[in-house]
């Protein structure tokens, strides 16, 4: 079916039959004719946000949330290099969205003019994919393209580049299954070959161990089943990425914690020792593999990935499989279950009781207290008080971030969304909006920073409008968490610009802001405040006062090895911790 | 910034990068061509510190909307397959073909050579253009501009055995390869 229409409401046409619901964006001038054909319509709803940076990041949330695509619209100039911190941020953690940009008219392309800068050009390099369009007749075909390439493969964002006079011209629009793609077929299938030498290989193994991560959750809700029926048959144990978090029910007795930088003690010391690793859908990341000489030296690693250009980048692998995680995960457990695989009985006995043997270190304890609210506490009481409602989380980067991921477990996918690679902060935020627009009736909450959520806090304003009664619970430690552990671990406890003196009234400022604000300070009255704040059916910002010099631990200082963490309780001097070229990495 | 590792630290990979040898290899990477994809390419090699050695670009099946870019580049082995892998993820890219890799390529690349004198050095530039089969394109009573094809490493020979004559610039197109029989890439 054709139609003549503009090129604006091409945009909107587009969407809608892509199935696209929500719009996160802010007009400007070189995009108001598609706002001209939002106002025309009712199939796509646009969610007026406070900044373009937090238009990207609700998005990111709804498509993690919903494993949809997320759509963005923005106008020329600033609007577009607003957007690019998210833009990274997704492309970083591989988040599908489509970011529609507004550009100046063609025939003023490259004359410096009113809110005119190189999107194409600024964006290549934070984008899977982007264009430029210059002529109305390919509008209709990259539109459903920018759809088809955020979406397969291993997802990305994607930005479309429309001038003015563009959106302007009129055109035949034809729907998507009118554009067969030809250019673009990532390989979902493993080779048959590598997969049989990995099922051969994981039935021998003495320590073998399953490290999953985010490429898990993006495969869909299925690949996390399939996961999970292999590691239940296997009865193999198995970690994940801050990525990968609720892939795996975090409930289940085979499964270890987190791993990295700060992972659990059993989920470090397995990876190290393990003699068969099986990656599912991670990338051997920094943050993972610490020292990467010394990263798990005796095993054999097997690594299921869909983008081959993640294969032997850190780690080099030995039985390499390049494919979609639900295709190659299904094809093993058949093979498994085919040839009559079972695991070595003994050594698994063994092995369990080894990781038995580092669990009962219980690395993520604490010291408690009566006088000061502990961010960790505050963490396993929230938890406490949501596990069994229908409850999304969201974080922004910091200590607040790996605490979450420490003490808030997760059954199933897409309940977590954090920025992981880029390392965002301000995500959080945004992304709650996002998630709660997707999901109107659950319980969505950013676990925050005092000193992130200043960063998008404006947002906040967009959750009052569209009435989203997101919670946002801020760990507030008056510092930059992260970076003042930093500092007293590397720098000698100087404490360079990393406290806030002049923090907001929290409390006050919701108000100003219509929405509600609460305050805790005392451990005693936490439970009773956190139940206060999800009854009530409108925003929150829950000013949490935690206790200020509370690390995050264990923690693999940089430039060290699995084996090497350093415990909460362990009495290590910090500063003997970390070598001289340790300090020199991020 | 996880490439500071301590160089004395002891190594679980037989060939830990640093102690990898360096390869150099051409690469014909067959592109859409469309506006950017150029762009996109020398953007990835930068991006991610990769070298250039060399790089020609031209379409060639016009009816296909079809480029050609060959890439001269050098890495540890693992590098190069990084960059292979990288390239082939762009959407534009149709396919990456290894030309060192699969040994049966021809390397050939144009130059263009300009000499300037008079008396001996000009004959001595003019018979040595003869044994290099170099073709003059351009001539005044001072000056030649001689036009030379081949490997490389011709090419250079040609050009130092020039200097000593009278030798104002070069240009040179950069590699093209194209591998040997009767298939395509």
């Amino acid at each position: 079916m054709t139609k003549e229409m503009t090129g604006a409401e091409m945009v909107i046409q587009a969407m809608a039959d892509q199935g696209v619901k929500h719009l996160f964006g802010y007009p400007g001038g070189a995009v108001l004719p598609i706002y001209d054909a939002i106002f025309a319509q009712t199939e796509v709803k646009h969610i007026l946000v406070r900044h373009e940076q937090g238009a990207v990041h609700a998005a990111e949330g709804y498509a993690r949330s919903t494993g949809k695509v997320g759509c963005i619209l923005v106008t020329s100039g600033p609007g577009a290099t607003n957007a690019v911190t998210g833009l990274t941020d997704a492309l970083c953690d591989s988040i599908p969205l489509v970011c529609i940009t507004g550009q100046v008219p063609t025939h003023l392309i490259g004359n410096d003019a009113f809110q005119e800068c190189d999107t194409v050009g600024i964006t290549r390099p934070c984008t899977k994919h982007n264009y430029l369009v210059k002529r109305i007749e390919d509008l209709p075909r990259i539109l459903h393209e920018a759809f088809h390439i955020a979406s397969s493969g291993r997802p990305g964002p994607v930005v479309v580049d429309i001038p003015k006079d563009i959106q302007f011209a009129k055109g035949v629009y034809s729907k998507p299954k009118e554009f067969p793609h030809t250019g673009y077929k990532p390989k979902l299938k493993g080779d048959i070959e590598a997969i049989k030498a990995a099922v051969e290989l994981m039935a021998n193994a003495k320590r073998p161990m399953f490290y999953s991560g985010g490429g898990v959750i993006n495969s869909g809700k299925h690949a996390s089943a399939l996961l999970t029926e292999l590691v239940r048959l296997t009865g193999f144990p198995i970690t994940s990425t801050l990525m990968g978090l609720g892939a795996y029910p975090a409930a289940d007795p085979q499964w270890m914690g987190m791993l990295g930088m700060h992972g659990t003690m059993e989920a470090n010391m397995a990876m190290h020792d393990c003699d068969v690793m099986i990656c599912v859908g991670a990338r051997f990341d920094d943050r993972i593999t610490g020292r990467i000489d010394a990263f798990s030296p005796g095993s054999k690693k097997i690594h299921i990935d869909i983008d081959a250009s993640s294969i032997n980048k850190n780690v080099k692998v030995d039985i390499p499989i390049v494919g979609d995680c639900a295709h190659v995960l299904q094809d093993m457990l058949r093979l498994w279950k085919a040839q009559g695989k079972h695991n070595d009985k003994k050594a698994m006995g063994d092995w369990w009781k080894q990781i038995a043997k580092w669990r009962e270190r219980k690395s993520l304890a604490y010291r408690g207290s009566n006088e000061v609210i502990k961010p960790q506490y505050a963490i396993q009481r929230l938890y406490e008080a949501t596990k069994d409602k229908d409850v999304y989380i969201t974080t922004e980067v910091g200590q607040h971030q790996m605490w979450a991921a420490q003490f808030f477990h997760f059954q199933e996918p897409n309940r977590w969304m954090t920025s992981g690679g880029l390392g965002t902060m301000g995500y959080g935020l945004p992304a709650s909006v996002g998630v709660q627009l997707a999901h109107p009736k659950s319980l969505v909450i950013d676990i925050a920073g005092e000193a992130s959520v200043q960063m998008t806090m404006q947002e906040l304003s967009t959750a009052v409008q569209y009435r989203l009664p997101v919670k946002i619970f801020i760990l507030n430690n008056g510092y930059m968490g992260m970076v003042r552990q930093w500092q007293e671990l590397l720098h000698g406890n100087r404490y360079s610009e990393s406290y806030s003196e002049a923090l907001p009234d929290f409390v006050k400022l919701a108000e100003a802001m219509h929405a509600v604000g609460i305050r805790c300070e005392k451990p005693g009255d936490l439970d009773h405040a956190i139940k206060e704040m999800i009854d009530i059916d409108r925003p929150v910002l829950f000013d949490c006062i935690v206790d200020q010099k509370e690390n995050c631990f264990p923690m693999i200082p940089s430039g060290k090895a699995h084996n090497e963490m350093i415990l909460g309780d362990s009495g290590v001097s910090l500063d003997d911790a970390i070598t001289e070229e340790g300090k020199m990495l991020v | 910034m996880n490439a500071n590792v301590p160089s004395s630290s002891t190594s679980h990979y037989p060939n830990a990068p640093m102690a990898q040898k360096l390869e150099t290899h051409t690469l014909s990477v067959l592109v859409d061509n469309e506006p950017g994809v150029l762009a996109r390419v020398i953007g990835l090699f930068s991006g991610r510190g990769y070298n250039i050695e060399s790089l020609t670009v031209s379409e060639t099946e016009h009816a296909k909307h079809l480029s050609l870019i060959t890439v001269v580049t050098t890495g540890t082995p693992m590098v190069i397959e990084q960059i292979k892998n990288q390239l082939d993820r762009l959407v534009p890219v149709h396919r990456v073909v290894d030309m060192t890799l699969s040994g049966r390529s021809i390397e050939r690349e144009l130059a263009m050579v300009k000499v300037a004198g008079k008396g001996d050095n000009r004959v001595e530039a003019l018979r040595l253009a003869d044994a290099f089969r170099a073709r003059v394109i351009d001539a005044t009573t001072e000056s030649f501009v001689f036009e030379i094809t081949g490997k490389s490493d011709k090419i250079e020979q040609f050009v130092a055995l020039m200097l000593p004559l009278g030798l104002v610039e070069v240009s040179r197109t950069g590699i093209a390869a194209i591998a040997r029989g009767p298939e395509a890439m």
